[in-house]
């Protein structure tokens, strides 16, 4: 199968410190991939030296069989990128926002208005064409940023923590609207710390840590391969969750204690609720749900996503 | 003329094709940005020059009377102040553009970062921002040399031949600008560039003859770009021109393309970690 | 009053952080214009002006132009983006501060640095050999005087817009024509009726008269308290206008 982007022992090193570390990755032609780890895993990094704005240290990348060191222009002309802070020219209106950014791609006048429109349709941001950026809601500048990424029809979108920092409602609308570009056919390159966004839009993701590839797979295969079906999550009132743990044991197949609650990994959560009942633990909360990345990542890491 | 003189300056192989599109695109930027406010903003900025003239040039020049040139020639004070003060608004207004403007927009605008994500590359940035700060300049020149024309500070036909030297002069300080805002840090090392600014039109030749100093401040002087952009576009105003002119040109070439180059080549290196 | 000095102090504070760089300019600036334009012009100027060499003429008028520069300074863009972009003033309103102390202690600070700016170009003045009578020092007063006389009203403008585009017409119209046709560089008395009436009403060419008796040894003589009135006007005036808009503005 085709692979739009190619990576083999990838490297990014700054100064003293070593951002992204000989990290192996491929992309398909149509998938939504995804980039999943914590703040400072070097998500953000890889998805510079994919934009090719960043000079891998070492190694190999291909993207749309291009050499990036070499021809940046070119393999920038076929991508779409929404950074992780928006930067809109917040001297111009929402619709020359990318009317002029359609022009550094050469794209001519004429049609660049008229794409501009219908991406403006597409963000829903049509009512606010002729306002400035400024006064705009969180949620709107991402999704004009998605269209701004849109305006060359690129091959390859890539999106850089496409919503954080917005409200739930927020986050949903832009969703919705990576789900219809899926559906389109775009290839969609994303990172993100939220298991939930990645579970929704990822067909494919990589677990990263210390910029280093921990896991990879779907998100459905990865809960199978590092999770169970059910996960049991206790609350004790005690200071202390440490000295309820010994009284779990033999439980469920693995048991992971955190500084206010203590989850148990189960084939079958109500049952294993039961037997906490019946040995009589008493605790303040019990919330049976179904295994997610997140519990991937605290198995593969030993820590949670969002500290 | 800028794109053609590049290739011999830039160390790694790059492709010349589209520069100048990619170019454009950014000045056209700047264009889609020009507010009714930032328009009467920017065609005032012509007024600036003209008050200078008439405070220094005529007032001042009442007090002084005739001044004597190199070649024993005596010339009215006004018209001997007047191409300096062309020379120095042309570096004045490529100044403005390239340092604070150009700083704001790539620091606190975070604009470049945007455009960097499209096929345009970081030399391209500068060469479409520096056209921009030329736009502007050139038609402030025309107008001052409109001006001096009028006062009869100087002729027809040797305003026609000042006019692509100030333009030469605002590339060139353009270029200087914007190497100079890769270096800086911080709002508050612009009052640093103020005063060096200020420094350069007290000291080029402007006001006075650089006779006027003792031999050693006097070769100082003789090196800085705005005495060479002064003795260019006076010997232009008052003649006589020769093989110094020349010189003052290629000195003016030369900083303009080290500047691009090396403003190119930082950019690239903030911007493309 | 004393909430006035609060917020002077909090702009004295804030002032700690940038004054090394504001110093160079404070200090460095009129040192080269003295230099290159009192030494080096004033070489051609044979004969002197009004009796006096051109740079013993000019430096008053030069310090009482730093004054002037140095106000509108702080009196511009700080205030915009008090207002615009660091919310500082709104932040003071929400202390129990009023409108008056909040202009006030901001004003106050403003003639500190007016203060500070003529005093080192005095100094610079005086090493020069420039300064020839006793009542030299008033100039100190005449400069702080004038400097409020544009403060007032330039605060006023800049807490009534909103764009920093207008302070460049601010600039470019009023402040560099002031600068330029004050008397600073030459008698305003060779000036076309016109723009000498101009000169006339500005501030800035009463704080020159005034600085050059003051630095010469003349006597001011009735003039010279039509000056110190005239300026007071502007202050009183700038003062009732800056506080109108600072109170549509913080108290709504």
């Amino acid at each position: 199968m085709e692979s739009l982007i190619h990576a083999r022992g990838l490297v990014k090193r700054f100064e003293g410190f070593t951002a992204v570390d000989g990290i192996d990755v491929d992309v398909r032609r149509g998938e939504a991939f995804g980039f999943l780890g914590p703040n400072g895993a070097g998500k953000s990094s890889t998805m510079r030296m994919i934009g090719c704005v960043s000079p891998p240290t070492d190694g190999v990348l291909r993207i749309l069989g291009l050499d990036p060191r070499r021809d940046g222009p070119k393999i920038r002309a076929k991508l779409g990128v929404c950074p992780q802070l928006d930067n809109l020219d917040i001297e111009l209106s929402v619709r020359e926002n990318l009317t002029t950014y359609a022009r550094f791609f050469g794209i001519p006048r004429r049609v660049a208005r008229q794409r501009a429109d219908e991406l403006l349709e597409f963000v829903q941001l049509t009512e606010r064409a002729d306002s400035k950026v400024e006064p705009l809601s969180g949620g709107m500048k991402r999704r004009l940023t998605i269209a701004r990424a849109l305006v060359n029809e690129p091959e390859i979108v890539l999106l850089d923590e496409p919503t954080t920092g917005l409200d739930p409602q927020a986050r949903h609308l832009v969703w919705e609207r990576l789900f219809r570009l899926k559906q389109q056919g775009v290839t969609l390159v994303l990172t993100t710390h939220y298991m939930d966004e990645a579970e929704q839009l990822c067909d494919r993701l990589v677990v990263m840590d210390g910029g280093r590839i921990v896991a990879e797979g779907s998100p459905r295969a990865l809960i199978e391969q590092y999770s169970t079906r059910e996960v049991v999550e206790l609350r004790f009132a005690a200071e202390s969750q440490e000295a309820y743990a010994e009284k779990l044991a033999g439980l469920g197949e693995r048991l992971e204690v955190l500084p206010d609650r203590i989850l148990l990994y189960v084939a079958d959560g109500d049952k294993a609720a039961a037997e906490v009942q019946r040995r009589s633990l008493a605790p303040a909360s019990v919330l049976v749900r179904r295994s997610s990345l997140e519990d991937v990542f605290l198995h593969l890491t030993g820590r949670t996503l969002v500290d | 003329m800028v794109t053609f003189l590049m290739p011999r300056f830039v160390p790694r192989l790059v492709s010349f094709e589209g520069m100048g599109r990619r170019s454009a695109s950014v000045t056209e930027r700047n264009i889609a940005c020009l507010r009714s406010m930032y328009w009467v903003v920017m065609v005032s900025g012509f007024v600036e020059p003209v008050l200078y003239l008439f405070s220094i040039g005529v007032g001042v020049g009442a007090l002084i009377g005739d001044l004597p040139l190199p070649g024993g020639r005596l010339v009215g004070y006004a018209e001997f102040v007047a191409p300096a003060m062309l020379a120095s608004a042309a570096m004045t207004g490529a100044l403005s553009e390239t340092t604070f403007n150009f700083f704001g927009k790539m620091k606190f605008m975070r604009l470049y970062e945007g455009i960097l994500a499209t096929p345009v590359r970081p030399i391209e940035i500068a060469l479409g921002e520096l056209a921009w700060a030329m736009v502007r300049g050139v038609l402030y020149s025309a107008a001052f040399l409109g001006i001096m024309v009028a006062m009869d500070l100087t002729s027809a036909a040797r305003a026609l031949a000042m006019f692509p030297a100030t333009v030469l002069i605002g590339f060139a300080f353009g270029a200087l600008g914007m190497t100079v805002s890769t270096v800086i840090r911080s709002w508050q090392d612009f009052d640093l560039i103020v005063a060096g600014q200020f420094a350069l039109l007290l000291f080029s030749g402007t006001f006075v003859p650089p006779t006027a100093y003792p031999a050693v401040v006097r070769w100082l002087i003789e090196v800085t770009p705005l005495y060479r952009s002064v003795d260019l576009v006076r010997a232009l105003s008052l003649g006589p021109v020769g093989w110094t002119q020349a010189l003052d040109v290629l000195y003016l070439l030369a900083v303009l393309v080290i500047g691009l180059t090396v403003a190119g080549r930082r950019m690239e290196k903030m911007l493309c970690k | 009053m004393v909430a006035g000095a609060y917020v002077l102090e909090y702009h004295l504070v804030n002032y700690r952080r940038t004054w090394r760089s504001s110093a160079l300019s404070t200090l460095v600036l009129p040192l080269l214009t003295m230099l290159g334009f009192g030494v080096g012009v004033g070489s051609y100027v044979s004969g002197g002006v009004e009796g006096a060499p051109y740079l013993d003429w000019i430096v008053p008028g030069l310090i009482a132009s730093t004054a002037v520069q140095t106000a509108i300074g702080e009196a511009t863009w700080p205030v915009l983006s008090y207002f615009e972009w660091l919310k500082v003033y709104f932040a003071q309103a929400a202390a129990p501060l009023r409108v008056a102390d909040i202009l006030g202690g901001h004003l106050a600070f403003m003639a500190f640095r007016v203060l500070t700016a003529a005093a080192a170009f005095l100094v610079v003045a005086a090493v020069f050999g420039t300064i020839h009578s006793w009542w030299a020092p008033l100039t100190l007063v005449v400069s702080v005087l004038t400097g409020l006389a544009v403060a007032a009203p330039s605060v006023a403008y800049s807490s009534s817009i909103s764009s920093d585009s207008y302070l460049a017409i601010l600039m470019r119209f009023a402040v560099l024509p002031m600068s330029l046709f004050s008397g600073v560089f030459f008698p305003v008395e060779s000036l076309p009726v016109v723009l000498r009436w101009a000169a006339y009403v500005l501030p800035l060419w009463h704080g020159v008269d005034l600085s050059r008796d003051a630095m010469l040894g003349l006597a001011p003589g009735w003039i010279g308290l039509l000056h110190v009135v005239y300026l007071l006007i502007w202050c009183v005036a700038g003062w009732a206008v800056a506080h109108r808009c600072f109170r549509r503005r913080l108290v709504v």
